[in-house]
């Protein structure tokens, strides 16, 4: 398994109610679902990854977090996560918002714009970044909103957002961010993870 | 015909139903046809639900019309309802004209045929009557019970008046309320009939109203794209417009076929109450206006399915259900299949929502084995 998605599942006590929102094929749900007896579901827009998690017979609904997500009833998931997609949405904060809302707990993971290879790839190459996480063009990626650890850490704070834990993956390893290694962190890894509320 | 109709399975309800008119029937026939093999555990049924012209055939040869059976896609061996494993059940609604009590039947208080004077019947009735049906079949709890259009509502009312008898529900191309479009539509097809001279004149039948009643209404379970692409302006078994009022195109020659074969198969009065029960649905207002309340406690896996291009039961109807499910934690899955088919998607060949129908049934299927085994 992705080491982010053990990351998530560390976090995720058993027999929790967990919403995963962008759940792509299912993978983490199952994992959730099987291993940890977790009450899944999910969300996911792309019609042939649904079909995907039905077939799996993971309950996962076709539709877009920025519109469906106001369906669901105030802290009616003891956790929600969201994957690597927050800087993918025409309005990040009002996903935010919603999460928070329909969460007693949010894991939001980010891919981590302030990484070395991404800076490096833009001062000496000129171009933009494109790294293993970050794979597409300027002109066809879906990422609208990037951002770096030390941006989400600085948005929660301004917005009142109570971060209860903080993680990062550094080539493969996971481990956690501090005030103290925050500036480290956020050269050197690829992926921020944090436990919201 | 009514002698074959004699000879189809049915089974004579000598319990009281109640039905929500306030009528009281007993000892009444449903009429029901099954397909596979029912398992020791009992465990692999399947209740198939039909829609308004249906009946119990749902595959192989109907033997009373000769024709294929309305869910032949979908049901049979190896099939999306593989037939090979499980245990199929399909009955007649109530109200209907395939041997289940209906308008065709004789009224034992008056001894002439029901007619109008039959009772109104609802959608609630009709699943009142398929329960009856699962009794004598000995079935305790359903692997799942499906259903497209009127078919799907049947699927909603069952999982809200019976939420311990299935597995899993699959509500197809359907809605909570009838919407007043649908209402408007079954109306015009109504009229339709019985403004047809022959409509309750004895020995006789409503044919041509029948007809252009289902033209109608053939028309909106089709897009607007399919009927291009089908159609489009093609003329029928000539070159050029006649300047008259035959059927110069060939949609027209089409839809005329579909009535006049309809007519042959179908009785007009179970036409004018069937459509009734589907105007009557409204599990909104059964559940006094919060349809999640309908689904409450419910732990039955649903998997809602739409079409793209369906706007009879159009997917934000259908999402309406998925909605209500999700305000009350039920657990649902629910996705929108892409076809330029109309509503009738759910009847067709349409691979990618066949697929999605077969592999939910055989994870649900195989789930309860692993929690018998554990």
């Amino acid at each position: 398994m992705k080491k982010e998605f053990e990351a998530i599942s560390k976090i995720i006590e058993n027999n929790k109610r967990v919403l995963d929102v962008g759940c792509g094929d299912g993978a983490l749900m199952e994992y959730l679902k099987e291993k940890q007896k977790n009450d899944v579901r999910g969300l996911e827009p792309q019609k042939n990854l649904v079909q995907k998690c039905i077939a799996k017979g993971l309950p996962v609904i076709e539709g877009d977090a920025e519109k469906e997500l106001v369906q669901f009833p105030k802290k009616s998931f003891d956790y929600v996560v969201l994957s690597q997609t927050l800087q993918a949405f025409f309005n990040p904060e009002e996903v935010l918002e919603q999460l928070l809302r329909i969460g007693k707990k949010t894991i939001v993971t980010i891919p981590n714009f302030g990484y070395w290879k991404v800076r490096l790839h833009l001062l000496f190459k000129g171009t933009m970044p494109i790294t293993k996480n970050l794979p597409n063009e300027w002109y066809n990626t879906p990422n609208l909103h990037m951002c770096t650890i030390k941006d989400f850490v600085n948005f929660c704070k301004n917005k009142n957002i109570k971060i209860d834990k903080s993680m990062c993956v550094t080539d493969e390893k996971i481990s956690e961010i501090t005030n103290k290694n925050m500036s480290y962190k956020n050269i050197f890894s690829q992926l921020g993870i944090f436990l919201i509320e | 015909m009514n002698t074959e109709i004699k000879n189809i399975k049915k089974i004579i309800v000598d319990q009281a139903l109640a039905l929500d008119c306030g009528k009281i029937i007993k000892n009444f026939p449903v009429a029901y046809e099954t397909y596979g093999t029912l398992n020791k555990n009992k465990d692999n049924a399947i209740l198939a639900c039909h829609a308004l012209t249906g009946d119990q055939f749902c595959t192989n040869i109907n033997p009373i019309t000769k024709r294929e059976g309305w869910w032949t896609f979908a049901v049979g061996p190896g099939k999306a309802i593989d037939t090979n494993k499980y245990f199929v059940i399909c009955a007649n609604v109530l109200g209907g004209c395939m041997g289940s009590y209906g308008p065709k039947d004789i009224n034992p208080e008056t001894n002439k045929l029901f007619g109008t004077t039959f009772p109104v019947i609802t959608i609630r009735d009709m699943v009142k009557a398929q329960k009856y049906l699962l009794d004598y079949l000995g079935i305790k709890k359903l692997l799942s019970v499906i259903g497209g259009s009127m078919g799907g509502m049947q699927v909603l009312q069952f999982a809200a008046s019976y939420p311990e008898l299935s597995h899993s529900a699959i509500p197809i191309a359907c809605s909570a309320s009838h919407s007043a479009q649908n209402i408007a539509l079954n109306e015009l097809g109504r009229q339709a009939i019985m403004a047809d001279p022959n409509w309750k004149k004895e020995n006789s039948s409503p044919d041509k109203g029948l007809a252009v009643a289902r033209m109608a209404a053939h028309i909106t379970y089709l897009s607007k794209k399919g009927l291009e692409e089908k159609f489009g302006r093609k003329l029928q078994d000539k070159g050029s417009l006649k300047f008259s009022f035959d059927a110069d195109f060939q949609i027209e020659s089409y839809l005329r076929y579909q009535g006049a074969t309809f007519v042959d198969r179908f009785d007009a009065n179970s036409y004018l109450y069937i459509t009734r029960a589907m105007d009557y649905f409204d599990l909104e207002k059964q559940f006094k206006g919060n349809l999640s309340l309908a689904f409450k406690e419910n732990k039955s896996k649903f998997c809602i399915i739409s079409f793209s291009s369906d706007w009879l039961y159009p997917t934000i109807e259908n999402k309406e259900i998925v909605i209500a499910l999700n305000a009350c934690g039920a657990n649902v899955r629910f996705v929108e299949i892409n076809s330029d088919k109309g509503h009738d998607s759910f009847l067709l060949d349409v691979p990618e929502f066949l697929k999605t129908v077969g592999e939910f049934i055989s994870s649900t299927y195989n789930e309860i084995k692993n929690e018998k085994r554990i």
